[in-house]
């Protein structure tokens, strides 16, 4: 069992029009053991983006609470919120800092640009390659079957998918 | 089995392995509380200790990692009680009911059935003896005794130790060792360990 899947999680974000949805379970596990029912695995890093971590869950809680200070202060300093572009880019360079040494998680960004609202989602390896990409993203331990069901839904939906029809789809 | 009294009358840890490691880590933390208490005039609550001690673990884990497993349970000076599970990995969950060890897995399926969130302090020692009974009927390892202690808003009261030794299933009647010459293939009786 790889160190990504000791603690078990599955994160999906869907684009849709002028909308972007993710989701997580809520399992924590210790290999096949179900410790907790309520762990939270999706964090808010602005008003209008987010971050999905699976992997490892003692560095999920560490790498969101370092991306929350660096947020926090980012928005002190500059006065504005980050956009979803410039949040992927931080992440990618945290990642990469310690490409020796890696936070076990595959983080999935979600968010609407601050200003103009356009949707925006983005996947990470563990050491910080970046994916944007247009219709979904999945990560974590269900990735290779989540990828078949959600390139299902898509095919079904289309691009075109409105705020209503794309929270069902990733349930 | 080692246990750390955190802070008078709010929290208490309990950690497993080594014992030296469990020593340091949980002194460390219980200091580091009292000095935070002497500092600032008032206690930490349990969540806020509670994250400081995942910071702790979190913090040593990529030099010189604690092999340190958590309940870290605790009660805010209005009632409200909480506890918190840590692996020795630093990965923290709020629970209502939580354990640790080889006997986690037959403990957490009989809270499951049994746990409700209204229980009385009596329920809730039924609900710990039963565990036990349950650990002793289905682990492969004797236990002889279990410390208990209760944590409430007047503080750390510590309870009568439960016997495991004893405690298997009513209808079980206990071993004995077999007639001499029962078995037609071994001379000599065999010596079971009773529990």
């Amino acid at each position: 069992m790889s160190i990504l899947e000791y603690n078990g999680a599955s994160i999906v974000a869907m684009k849709g029009k002028n909308c972007v949805a993710i989701a997580s379970d809520k399992r924590l596990g210790i290999r096949f053991q179900t410790v907790s029912t309520d762990f939270q695995k999706i964090f808010p890093m602005g008003k209008k983006l987010y971050i999905g971590l699976p992997g490892l869950a003692t560095d999920v809680m560490t790498f969101a609470n370092e991306l929350k200070f660096h947020t926090n202060l980012y928005q002190l300093q500059e006065n504005r919120e980050l956009t979803p572009k410039t949040f992927l880019s931080m992440v990618s360079n945290f990642l990469y800092k310690r490409r020796f040494g890696p936070y076990f998680v595959e983080p999935v960004i979600a968010g609407l640009d601050p200003t103009t609202d356009e949707p925006f989602i983005a996947s990470t390896d563990l050491i910080g390659c970046p994916m944007v990409t247009d219709d979904f993203v999945v990560s974590g331990t269900c990735w290779s079957s989540c990828t078949v069901c959600v390139r299902l839904c898509t095919s079904l939906t289309r691009a075109q998918m409105s705020c209503s029809s794309a929270s069902p789809s990733v349930s | 089995w080692y246990q750390r009294r955190v802070r008078e009358a709010v929290v208490s840890t309990q950690s497993t392995g080594s014992s030296g490691i469990n020593a340091e880590y949980g002194e460390y933390i219980q200091k580091n509380l009292k000095l935070y208490e002497m500092i600032h005039g008032y206690k930490l609550t349990p969540n806020a200790a509670a994250n400081f001690s995942r910071k702790v673990l979190a913090k040593a884990l990529r030099s010189n990692p604690y092999q340190v497993n958590l309940l870290l349970g605790g009660v805010e000076d209005c009632g409200t009680p909480s506890l918190y599970f840590m692996d020795y990995l630093a990965s923290m969950t709020k629970e209502k009911f939580a354990a640790h060890g080889y006997g986690s897995f037959f403990i957490l399926s009989t809270m499951d059935r049994y746990y409700k969130d209204d229980m009385t302090r009596d329920e809730a020692l039924d609900l710990l003896k039963l565990c036990i009974k349950e650990v002793q009927s289905r682990f492969i390892v004797n236990l002889n005794s279990f410390s208990v202690k209760f944590i409430g808003k007047e503080g750390i009261t510590v309870l009568e130790n439960i016997p495991g030794s004893g405690t298997v299933h009513k209808d079980v009647p206990p071993r004995s060792n077999p007639p001499p010459n029962s078995s037609p293939v071994l001379k000599e009786p065999v010596s079971l360990t009773c529990l």
